[in-house]
């Protein structure tokens, strides 16, 4: 009796894991399904080379190009802020600053991932936008570099507390013998402890990319609605995520090709982020198996 | 000047600008809520708390919004808390080092990298359009639900690990089967830190706004949700529906529905750090 229940128990445990194998498969399923059928309609060559994208206008172009230049120019930004001050961040908490302050910040800073991300947007559009236009003239109210700078604030603590974990985990061994060659903290910090803990630090700057990448709100809300194949940061874009979010706003029959652009754009999404995930988890991966 | 001096410098220079960029990111966060605060928390008051959504900005409230998170909150820890935690012990107490378990490791890794929008594109297949459910709290829920899913199932299995090998291997040695030393020993003692990653989980779930937008939640919802198959908005999507208005009055409601968001968000995490600080002590 026991040995049944007990049976019985594991099982059901199985299947709750197992839940998480269905969402992969429900991800892919329905994208690709929704993705096919919007491919019988409009072709697969348009997609990838025609430089418009205008799905709800009369004239009608798939170009995902223009969604993916303002996905990209945005996480370009958002990277370009957060990797040095994140990256500065974590040297200076692992191997300058005293225990005590270290643990004060370290969570403080995580706050900063806390934020919901709507509320990030509301910073960009209302107040880092007037700002930046005092300073750039003919700044547009919408546009990807305040979106981008406001996101690259946001991911800082995803670099800094993973590359200071890193950092951290290098055993004292190894600074002390570059100490006891006379150098300073600075060289120690760069020739000897960044090496050692690159993988992490790897790690850390994918997972930034690819959390900049799946952005949505702020580039909903700062960046604009107009998709456009453009490197020029003042002037508005649209995201692939901001495609989304504006479509699924509207009123867009089911079914239709319209409908569907939302699934080819989230495929295409889905398929970058997919790529950066399983980089960083190979790497962890690798990592785990030297410093265990 | 010589080649240690130089060093020195450089090194010198190097901490003030560590500390030069910890700083920045931490007065950044402060002048941000600051700035929120000026602009929104004169706009508080009971009734803006009661009061439903309005055309005009100075009668308009949080009340159908307030209400659709907190039943989205209720429904999705009903959902996601079993079925996580069930995950996590499984994972951690009975799965054997094989490739189903290699690929389970790998899939939930990832699952936690996947964008929530693309969570947003699964729920309004699933749960909108085959299962039927329509854009309901319920069709929300179960969407972030799978959305936090991981978080969960990752702080369970980090929670179980920490507890410590003697107290399994004393309850097995009184005859207790896996199971009994599982419920009566290994979840007592890992509760803190299961809580600390659920409340974490939910606070996430809290703020989200864009695959609840997908699902279809709606901008303006003139009743609150009474029961798990009603349409529904929530704090975020009413901040982003008052934040896309031109006129200012609207700005100053986002600010101080922005203000009751992240009251909400920082006491949850407050109270998830109390917990974990709590239970590691205990653990010792």
């Amino acid at each position: 009796m026991r040995k049944i229940k007990e049976l019985v128990i594991e099982k059901s445990l199985l299947t709750s894991t197992l839940i998480t194998i269905a969402i992969t498969i429900g991800i892919v399923l329905v994208l690709a399904i929704e993705a096919f059928h919007f491919f019988r309609e409009v072709s697969i060559v348009d997609f990838f080379t025609d430089t418009q994208w205008t799905p709800l206008f009369a004239d009608k172009h798939y170009g995902i190009l223009p969604l993916l230049s303002g996905t990209l120019l945005t996480s370009f930004i958002a990277i370009s802020v957060a990797l040095p001050i994140g990256l500065s961040i974590s040297i200076y908490l692992s191997e300058y600053a005293p225990r005590s302050f270290r643990k004060t910040v370290k969570p403080l800073l995580e706050l900063l991932a806390a934020v919901p991300t709507v509320v990030y947007g509301f910073f960009a559009l209302i107040v880092v936008t007037p700002i930046l236009q005092q300073i750039i003239p003919g700044l547009s109210g919408f546009n990807s570099l305040s979106a981008g700078f406001v996101m690259g604030i946001m991911i800082i603590p995803y670099i800094s507390s993973i590359s200071e974990d890193a950092l951290h985990a290098i055993p004292n061994a190894l600074r002390e013998a570059s100490f006891g060659m006379g150098a300073t903290k600075l060289q120690t910090a760069f020739k000897v402890v960044v090496p050692a803990a690159s993988s992490g630090i790897i790690v850390s700057i994918i997972l930034a990319i690819s959390r900049a990448i799946g952005e949505t709100m702020i580039v909903a809300v700062a960046a604009g609605q107009q998709p456009r194949l453009t490197l020029d940061p003042t002037v508005p874009v649209e995201t692939i995520t901001a495609y989304i979010v504006q479509v699924s706003l509207g009123d867009v029959e089911h079914g239709s090709v319209e409908y569907r652009t939302i699934f080819a754009a989230g495929i295409t999404l889905f398929a970058f982020t997919f790529l950066l995930n399983t980089l960083s988890y190979r790497i962890r991966k690798k990592y785990q198996e030297r410093y265990e | 000047m010589n080649n240690i001096q130089k060093n020195r410098l450089k090194d010198q220079i190097f901490k003030v600008w560590g500390i030069g960029c910890t700083l920045f990111a931490l007065i950044l966060l402060a002048f941000f809520i600051g700035d929120i605060l000026i602009d929104g928390i004169m706009r508080i008051d009971w009734d803006f708390i009661i009061d439903l959504p309005s055309r005009k900005p100075e009668k308009s409230g949080i009340y159908t919004a307030l209400m659709g998170s907190i039943w989205i909150l209720f429904l999705t820890t009903i959902i996601a808390f079993p079925i996580g935690v069930a995950a996590g012990v499984y994972l951690e107490e009975y799965s054997k080092k094989n490739r189903l378990s290699a690929i389970l490791e790998i899939n939930i890794s990832n699952l936690a990298g996947v964008p929530s929008i693309i969570y947003g594109l699964l729920g309004l297949e699933v749960f909108v359009r085959i299962m039927g459910l329509g854009a309901s709290v319920l069709a929300g829920s179960l969407t972030l639900s799978l959305l936090i899913l991981p978080i969960i199932i990752v702080a369970t299995r980090e929670a179980i690990k920490a507890v410590p090998k003697s107290i399994k291997d004393a309850s097995y040695a009184l005859g207790a089967s896996k199971w009994q030393t599982i419920w009566n020993q290994v979840l007592p003692a890992s509760s803190g830190g299961i809580l600390t990653g659920v409340i974490l989980a939910l606070s996430r779930a809290v703020g989200e706004t864009a695959p609840l937008i997908v699902v279809g939640a709606l901008a303006y919802v003139p009743f609150a949700p009474e029961s798990p198959m009603d349409e529904f908005s929530v704090l975020p999507i009413q901040i982003f529906n008052w934040i896309s208005r031109p006129q200012h009055g609207f700005i100053e409601n986002a600010a101080a529905a922005i203000i009751i968001l992240l009251l909400i968000t920082f006491v949850m995490n407050g109270v998830a750090v109390y917990f974990r600080n709590k239970w590691q002590k205990k653990l010792k």
